[in-house]
Parts: C-alpha cells; structure tokens; sequence
C-alpha cells in the first residue's frame, strides 16, 4: 500500500498522494476534506473498496470537502486485486496499473449535477404471504397507499398451509387469519388478487407497473361471500385436487381456497367448470347468486396500471418437489408424505379435520421424519433450508401428539439457532422421540424380516452408532426444502433483480443492506431473498417498509448522472441510436433534423453513445475521453 | 523464455453482472490471475468497438468484455447489442492480424463469482498461449485527427 | 498584391484527384486567374530541381494528394514542406491512405511476391525484384524504396489542412480555395468539409422509419433502390451515418450507397471501429448464430470499413506476425 501511495503520487498531476487504512471511516474521509481544502484539489481518486460499496461515500466526501462530487473517481483495489490475487508482488502491480488509469481518467472529469426525481408516494407490495401482508399492513398503518399484488386467489401464502408454528405451537391461522382480515379492511391497501404484474418500466420513486387481472369469473363487487354458489354447484362432490390442502382434498370447480381467505370470494376454475367445456351447465350457481348477479363468465384478464414509487419484492418459495429424489418413493410409495401434505393432514381443518390418517385408511405406529430432502444435498440444492430441522421437530411433536406413534427424525445435523429453538428440541428429546443422526439412503417395500412386512424400510447409516439400520415404519414424511419459485428469473428481470446462484434474488449488501437490491426503490422481503423462518420474514418485511418510507417520505430521489447526452452541432439525425434506446429516451427532431435526447427517460446505458457513428452521443461519467483514458491507463 | 510472457488484458465490465460477479469473486477470497484490469463501464452495450481496438493498439494482448446474460441485462437488451458489434469485430480483427480469440465476450451474472475466476483464468492462460500481440510495432503515429485518440 | 504561388503534387494515388482539378471545369480558370501555379508535375513542365532552387517557403499553397507508398513520395513530400507555407492533403489518400492503404492489409513481401512472380501476366524467370540499390557496370542504379507500410501523409510530413474526398468534389475544392484566398482558413489541422454526417444533408434522411433495424444487407447489384427512400433502411450498406458530409450526397443521389470517402467526424478515432459498430447495432437480431449469416454479406469488413483509412486507423493495418516477415 506503501508502495502504491507513492508510485501514484508521482502520476501527472497529482499533487498528494496518501496511504491510510480506513479511507471510509469518519477520519479518513475528513482527512480527504483537508486534503482537498489545504491543497486546492480539484480531483479526487479513491483505491479501496468496490464502488458499489463506498462511491456514494466519497461522492459526499467530496462534496463536503466544497468540490463537485463528480470530480471523484474510485478504484476496486481491493474486491478486484488484493482479494483475488495470490503474488503480492503481481497484486501491487495491477493496483498500480488501476490507479494510474483512474488519474488519467480523473483529468478528464467534469463536474455534474444530481438528478433529482419526484417520488410516487405509492408502494407496490408483490406477493401477499406474511412477508407481503406484514409490509403492505406496515406501510399502510403510516398512511401509504399500497398495491398489494398476489397471484392466488387468496392472501395468506405458505403460512396459512401450516398448522402450528415453531417453537412456541401457536397456531398459524390464528396468527395469521387476523392480519389477513387487517389487510382486507385497511382503507389505504388496494388488495388486488388473482394478479400478477406483466411488466415493470420507469425506475426508483416513479415505476409504472401494468398488472395482469386473471378472470375468477367472479364479479368482485358483486360478491357477498355468502358461498352459496359453491353449495349449488351441480358438481356434488369436488373432483378437483385441492392447492390449498397440497391434493388432499378435492375441490369443486367454483370454490373458495380455504374457509377464511381474503377475499372471501370463491373463484371459478374454466378447466373444471362444465359450463366452460359444454356450454350446457344449468348453471345453478347463478341461480344461487341470484339478484346479486356477481357471476360473469365472459371475465377476461384485464391489464390495470398502476404508478408507485417503490416496490417490495415478496414473491416467497416453492417447496422442493420430492419427486425429484426417486429413492424416498415419494408419488410411488402412498405413505409417503411431504412436509406440507403432513401440515394440511394434521390441521384441524384439514383433509381429515386433524386425524392423522394415512392414504391407506391406516393410523401410523410408527413414522420417519426425513430432514434434509432437497437441502444440503450436492444433487439438488446445496444450501440449508434453514426451517426444516425446526419444523421437522415441530411435525413430529404434532405426529405423535395426535397418533401416539414411534417417531424417528433422521437429520444430518440438528440445526436449531434460534430463541427457543434448542428448548425446543430438549423437550421434543424429551417426549421420547428418537433422533438419529443420518442421512436416509432409501425408502423401499421390500421385507426382509417379517418385522418389516407391509412397512415402509428405511435404510440408513446412523453415523452415532456407526452402523447401516433397516427401520421400519409405517408412514414416512419428507421434510422438503424451500428453492426459489419456479418462475423467479422471470420475476427478476421484470424488476432488474440478480439471482445468486441459487436463484435467490441478490440483496445490495449481504450485511449492511439486505433488503435493498442493485435496482433502486426495489426492496426485497422474506423466503424470495433465501430461505428463512417467519419470524426473520416479518422483520425483513418491516425493513423493506422502513426502507420504502424513507424513500417516500424524502419526497425526492438523486440519481447519478450516467445518462447520454446528445451534441446536437455535431449530430446528423443518422437516428440509429434511436434503435438502440430500450426507453424510448431518443425522438428524431425533424425540424432540426438532429436526435434529441430526453433525460427523464435515460437510465445510463450507453449503448447509444457507443453506436453513435458522429460520436454526437456520449454519456456523463462514462465519456469517450474518460474510457480511451482508463484503458491507456491500464496499459501502462 | 528467461522471463515468462504477462499478458495483458482489458476487461470491460458491465456494472451490474460482471463487475458484481468480479467484487462477489473478491468477497469469497477466490484466487485467480492477475492479467485482466477491469474498466467498468454501466453496460456492455457501451463498449464500443473504438475502445477494443483502442486497447489494442495501446498494448493489451487480449481483452475481455462481461456482460449480463442474455435476457438478463440490467437495461433490457444492452448486451444483445454489444453480441452484434463483437462478432463482426471479430471477422474485422482477424483480417487485421489480430487472432479473433483474443477478443472474448462472456456473459457473467452477479451470482457467478466462481465461472468469473474461471473464465479470468482461463482467458488469462489463453492470451499466455497466443503470446505477445506487440500492435505498436505496426502502427504509425499520425497526427491527423483520424488515428488521434482523445487523450 | 502578388498571386498566391500555388502547387500540386501526387504521391501514391490513381490520378484521380488531378482530374478532380481538371473538373472545376470553368472555375479552374477563376483559380488560374487567382493564383499563380509554381509546380504540377502532371500538367506542367517543372522539375524537381525548380522546386529545390526555390527559397523555403516560397509556395504559399502546396495541394499534395496520394498516399506515402515510397521512399521518393516521402522525400518530395519532406521539400515540398519545406517549400511551403501551407500544406493541404487533398483527398482521401494523403488524408487517410485512402486506397492504396488497403495495402495495409497485407505485406511489402507479399506484394512483391504477387506482382513479381505470382501474378499470371508476370514471366520473371530470373526471379528479380526492384531494389533500392543495384550495382551495374556502369555504377550505382537507385530505385525509390517500397516501403512496407502505406503511410498518411502527415504521417510523413505536418499538414496544415485536410480536404477529403476520392475525389474531393469541385464544391469543396473551391470552397478551400476561396478560404484561402481570403485568409478565412478555420483552425490549422482542420478537415475543409462538412462537420456533420452525410444523413444530415441526405434527401432520403426523413424517409427514416421509426426504428432503423435491417434484417440483412444487400449488395448494390441484387436490388434497384428506391432513391427517394434511405439506402440503409433498404439494407443497403450506407456509410452516409458515419461518413463526413459535404459531398452534396452525390453518390446517393446516383443510388450508390455511400462508401466513406469523405472519412470520419472531428469525434470519432477509429473510423472503421465506428463504422462496424453503427452498421452492426441496427441488425436486427439476437441469435449469434443468425448474426453471423447476416454478416457474411460482408464478407470482407476491413476492406469496407476502412476503405479509405486504414493506414490512419488505430491499428494502421495487419499486425505484422511473423509469417508475414
């Protein structure tokens, strides 16, 4: 570093050159005010962090310090050179190269204004599970209007599929069913179900999102919620697996998801519906609506749009499908159960209103609780899923609280960090049921004693005992675990999200910023971020609503001025960067015959400047002259 | 060789993929070969042709531009743009002596700290291969305003 | 008030911007009437010797159009300078290389090997090649050096002025003539052209459709244009975007698509890396493998993008790799 301070103090204008270890910190920044005070400068290059990090930092510095905060340059020395390189020789080397290519592109730098926006005071809250609601509620409890988006038919989410939460046993809807109603009623959140947004342009502090409005076929005006349509359906039974209780029951094709979804009106599903394939239903539903007349077949997806200044992405996960992992049998093997499938079973409104029964009729004797399937696991997914192991403890408490049965749970490692999480799982030891420390290898039908007749054999390495077990059991639930939605790259890029490479969506900072995104006024809260537990969903939703307020509530953003400009002396209207523009930001002007460029609609792109042939475009920040520097600067 | 060939390379990274995936390649402490020096630029899209022969002329033995994958680019279509330019750059490169392989483009997402290691590394032992690409020697210094390059 | 002296010199170039002198037509005996021509090897009997016999500076206007392919051009180049007041490179050649520059593109001995014995009308049977020195009985015979590179010629000698052009038109030449005659020269190293690009003073510019995007490029001989209409939204390669105006558009208006010959904008560095990227961003698509049978309609783009700069470009031409030695 040494070295670097001096080799870089003897660059072309370069009038102070210094070594400090904390350049952010409070003493390193007023040490580049005095610096630009005492010498007069008028540019400022930084080699610390990456500028993601700290180039707003120093912009202020600079700023602080009375120049022009563009006047600033910052090089990566450290994500890019000293993390990465072994030879610290080859490292001093590069940084030196970097440096010396930031001087020379700092003589090139003009001084810039910030360009300030107004900002929507509106939020657009996508996904309505408890991440969403509890943001939406938040934001709509400080005055906000706030879109609150999901594309079920009901709010509510993963959470109101549960039967008891962890570790304290309450029960899920009776946490959950309240807020969802507080959503319902709130004057200042616009509930739109049965949604999904299609498409996302503008950027922070003005978004304009265009909604798509699926049919339910159902007038939602109209609509009392009485439910008597779903009574009167001619379809006597349902005949439709249900979504909400994970195919354990069957549904009607009008049908509500579950008794206390919000709205509490019932959708009708065209695939199932007779009047949709034969034209030839008496309707009785209709008959049963009667003057209130809410039911409409002829609905279409209709598109509403909708302005907001931000938007909190709460679009939640999937469970891991276990078909998948064909050696647990899963789909094969009846009794074979998901997590989920065992939370609808043992819910007291569930399937079998609570009673533990197997596909077969059967109650289970015995039951093994398989942690880890599709977490943890260099075949599917390599991460932990971090709720199995404690959820895992909670279903086999409910397990053997309803059906008395033996319960093994085969895990890998108890992971249980939390409060009162490890309390939990003493008492679950205590209860009497039996951990075994291994990871199940297969579950099969075939006997090899008569003890294991008729069961389900688990065959396993109990890594404590340090022996390979056959156990057998009647019923076998799989604790699954959560992977990004199927459909999330897609929600990425209508937002400019990154993935990590597990497809979770990228937090700005993994530390210090873990809701924001590297789009501006886009918030993340909740399982689309990564896996986590209800309560971390529902602080990580107040931040992203805190986050939100204090966008909103500045009334303004500031956006760095890396937008193209167009030098209309030079520009001959050849309009090919108007091609180039995804925004739209370019218009010929025929009466100049010149393109013009409008700021308001640029992000900063620059394809424009680099397809320019007059080199008319150029792009503030990013000029010709400042890269044709950079790269002479590298070189050297 | 008494003294082993350092290719240099000027990479070109977008601000929201490569350049990302280059600080998350830090973060993680991964090692890799020190060749490439990264230019950021917003996004691919503003790489222009100019800026490659650019730095070629100014000595790189090779030059790298990340972007985002496609459908993925952080300004919609910015990278599919930077796709047209490149190739046909290729072509041109080729029949300017400079061997095509020593323009790369790559499409690396933020989350891709691991293929971005890969690909420096790899990219980097591919330039050590081609050897020295020494342009100065063929080119003439002008002082017309056609081969002046602004600084 | 004395004439002006005036002279015109070529080095490597196809006579063309001679004849472009010629095609003032009835404005060249404005221009003789003007000034006083000192020195024009083409049309007029002087001799070098009448040049070296002149006092430094003797020339007020030297028009020297070619590029510098040998050592005698260069050394001509170097007197007439030293001659002159002001220097202009008039054309494209000894602005930018021009075509002779496309030479650049290969080597001094592959074109020795070519012209010398490869080429089907060449019977070379003593395998001779021209040297700058050969010793006969009778003393020393000098030869001009080839050189191996195609030169600008300000890459051999200052020059004060640029007119572009292949050649440059009547229009321009007059315009420069009459700046100079009146003293209204703009800022020295200054191209006496246009400052924008051709679209600009195109008839077919508004004709542009909404979003410039073409599907493939076709070759002059395979459509016939609408003239009314832009030739590149027709997929015809037009340099027009990227090409200095101040042509009038002549070669658009003949329905020849533009091909670069006024050279680029006062901001642009390379013109061919300029080119290739304005003509590749409006293809329009996204499939690489799509991309590459669109460009095969180009099938040599240094030849198209470079026609006329090469030698001046960032890359001056092929890299000399060893093959090629």
């Amino acid at each position: 570093m040494i070295r670097l301070a001096e080799t870089a103090g003897k660059l072309p204008g370069v009038v102070v050159s210094r070594e400090y270890k904390y350049a952010c910190s409070d003493p390193g920044q007023d040490m580049i005010v005095q610096d630009v005070r005492k010498y007069g400068l008028n540019r400022v290059v930084v080699a610390s962090c990456s500028p993601h990090l700290h180039e707003l930092t120093f912009r202020k510095t600079v700023a602080t310090a009375g120049q022009n905060p563009y006047l600033f340059h910052m090089v990566n020395i450290r994500e890019h050179v000293s993390w990465v390189t072994e030879d610290p020789e080859a490292a001093t080397a590069k940084a030196e190269a970097l440096v010396k290519a930031a001087v020379l592109r700092a003589a090139f730098l003009r001084e810039l204004e910030p360009r300030r926006f107004p900002v929507n005071p509106n939020v657009l809250v996508v996904g309505g599970g408890i991440a969403g609601i509890h943001t939406a509620l938040t934001l709509a409890n400080a005055n906000k209007q706030v879109y609150l988006v999901e594309r079920e038919p009901t709010i509510g989410g993963h959470m109101a599929q549960f039967d008891k939460t962890f570790p304290t046993l309450d029960c899920a809807a009776c946490i959950l069913t309240p807020k969802m109603t507080a959503v319902k009623q709130h004057p200042n959140i616009h509930l739109m179900t049965y949604c999904e947004v299609g498409e996302v342009s503008g950027f922070v502090g003005s978004f304009k999102v265009k909604v798509k409005k699926y049919p339910r076929y159902i007038d939602e005006d109209k609509c009392t919620g009485c439910g008597e349509c779903i009574e009167a359906c001619i379809f006597k039974e349902g005949k439709t697996p249900s979504e909400f209780d994970v195919g354990l029951s069957k549904r009607k094709p009008v049908y509500l998801s579950f008794p206390q979804a919000v709205p509490p009106i019932p959708v009708i599903d065209p695939e199932a519906c007779i009047e949709f394939k034969s034209h030839k239903c008496p309707k009785s539903c209709v008959e049963a609506c009667g003057d209130r007349a809410a039911i409409d077949f002829t609905q279409t997806t209709r598109e509403v749009e909708l302005e907001v200044g931000a938007v909190v992405v709460a679009t939640g996960f999937k469970p891991f499908d276990a078909r998948r992992l064909p050696q647990y049998g899963y789909g094969k093997h009846p009794n074979v159960y998901t997590s989920l499938e065992v939370e609808r079973l043992v819910n007291a409104s569930g399937p079998t209103l609570g009673q533990v029964v197997m596909r077969d009729g059967r109650k289970p004797e015995s039951i093994g609780v398989l942690h880890c399937i599709g977490s943890r696991d260099e075949n599917t997914n390599r991460y932990c899923s971090r709720v199995c192991c404690m959820y895992s403890l909670k279903l086999a408490h409910l397990l053997k609280e309803k059906t008395g049965a033996h319960i093994y749970n085969f895990y890998i490692d108890m992971r249980t960090p939390g409060k009162g999480f490890e309390e939990f799982y003493k008492r679950l030891l205590e209860e009497g049921i039996s951990c075994i420390r291994g990871k199940v290898a297969e579950v099969s039908t075939w006997p090899q004693s008569p003890a294991e007749e008729g069961k389900l054999v688990l065959r396993v390495e109990d890594t404590l005992l340090g022996a390979v077990r056959r156990i057998p059991v009647d019923m076998v639930v799989l604790s699954v675990g959560l992977e990004p939605q199927a459909d999330s790259g897609q929600t990425g890029r209508l937002f400019n999200l990154g993935c990590s490479s597990d497809g979770w969506f990228l937090e700005r900072h993994p530390k210090l910023a873990p809701v924001d995104t590297f789009t501006d006024g886009v918030f993340l809260a909740g399982c689309c971020q990564g896996p986590k537990d209800i309560p971390d969903t529902v602080a990580q939703g107040g931040v992203a609503a805190a986050q939100s307020l204090a966008l909103i509530d500045k009334g303004c953003v500031e956006i760095e001025p890396v937008t193209a400009f167009i030098d209309q002396e030079i520009c001959s209207g050849c309009q090919i960067c108007i091609a180039m523009c995804p925004y739209t930001a370019i218009q010929f002007d025929s009466e100049k015959s010149v393109a013009a460029l409008n700021e308001a609609l640029c992000k900063g792109c620059g394809t424009c400047v680099a397809a320019c042939p007059s080199g008319a475009a150029q792009q503030n920040l990013f000029l010709d002259e400042q890269l044709f520097a950079e790269v002479q600067g590298v070189l050297v | 060789m008494s003294e082993a060939f350092n290719p240099r390379i000027v990479g070109f990274f977008c601000n929201w993929c490569t350049y990302l995936a280059a600080d998350l390649a830090g973060t993680s402490r991964m090692k890799y070969a020190p060749n490439v020096r990264v230019v950021r630029t917003m996004c691919s899209g503003r790489v222009d042709p100019q800026l490659v022969v650019w730095a070629f002329r100014n000595g790189a033995d090779g030059v790298l531009i990340g972007g985002c994958h496609p459908g993925d680019c952080h300004y919609q279509e910015g990278n599919y743009k930077t796709l047209r330019r490149m190739g046909l750059l290729r072509t041109m490169l080729a029949q300017l002596g400079i061997e095509p392989d020593r323009l790369r483009l790559e499409w690396i997402s933020a989350s891709e700290g691991e293929r971005l290691r890969d690909v420096m590394n790899e990219f980097s032992a591919q330039i050590r291969q081609l050897g020295p690409l020494e342009t100065k020697s063929s080119v003439i210094s002008s002082q017309s305003s056609v081969a002046q390059a602004a600084p | 008030m004395a004439k002006p002296k005036v002279a015109f010199y070529w080095c490597s170039s196809c006579g063309g911007c001679e004849e472009a002198v010629v095609d003032l037509a009835e404005g060249i005996l404005q221009v003789v009437e003007a000034v006083d021509i000192v020195f024009w090897p083409v049309a007029l009997d002087f001799k070098r010797r009448d040049v070296e016999a002149m006092p430094d500076g003797a020339i007020d206007v030297c028009f020297i159009n070619g590029a510098i392919r040998m050592s005698e051009q260069e050394a001509m180049a170097n007197l007439l300078r030293r001659k002159s007041k002001l220097v202009i490179a008039y054309g494209s050649c000894a602005w930018m290389g021009g075509i002779p520059g496309l030479a650049n593109l290969t080597s001094k001995k592959a074109i020795f090997d070519y012209v010398y014995h490869q080429a089907p009308t060449i019977s070379n049977g003593s395998a001779v090649e021209p040297l700058p020195r050969t010793d006969v009985p009778e003393g020393e015979l000098e030869l001009p050096e080839f050189y191996e590179k195609v030169k600008t010629l300000d890459q051999s000698i200052e020059v004060d002025y640029y007119l572009p052009g292949c050649p440059p038109t009547p229009k321009i030449t007059l315009e420069a003539v009459e700046a100079i005659l009146k003293g209204a020269l703009p800022e020295k190293g200054s191209v006496l052209a246009g400052d924008r690009a051709l679209c600009h003073e195109c008839k077919a510019n508004a004709s542009k459709p909404e979003k410039l995007l073409i599907k493939e490029f076709k070759r002059i001989q395979e459509v016939i244009p609408d003239l009314s209409k832009c030739l590149l939204a027709q997929g015809l390669l037009c340099l027009g975007p990227v090409t200095r105006g101040g042509c009038e558009a002549r070669c658009l208006k003949a329905g020849m698509p533009c091909t670069g010959c006024f050279g680029p904008l006062e901001k642009v560095h390379d013109y061919g890396a300029k080119a290739l990227s304005a003509l590749a961003s409006i293809v329009d698509s996204r499939d690489e493998a799509e991309l590459a049978r669109i460009f095969d309609a180009i099938p040599d783009p240094a030849g198209t993008f470079y026609r006329y700069s090469l030698p001046a470009s960032l890359l001056g031409g092929r890299r000399q790799v060893t093959s090629d030695k």
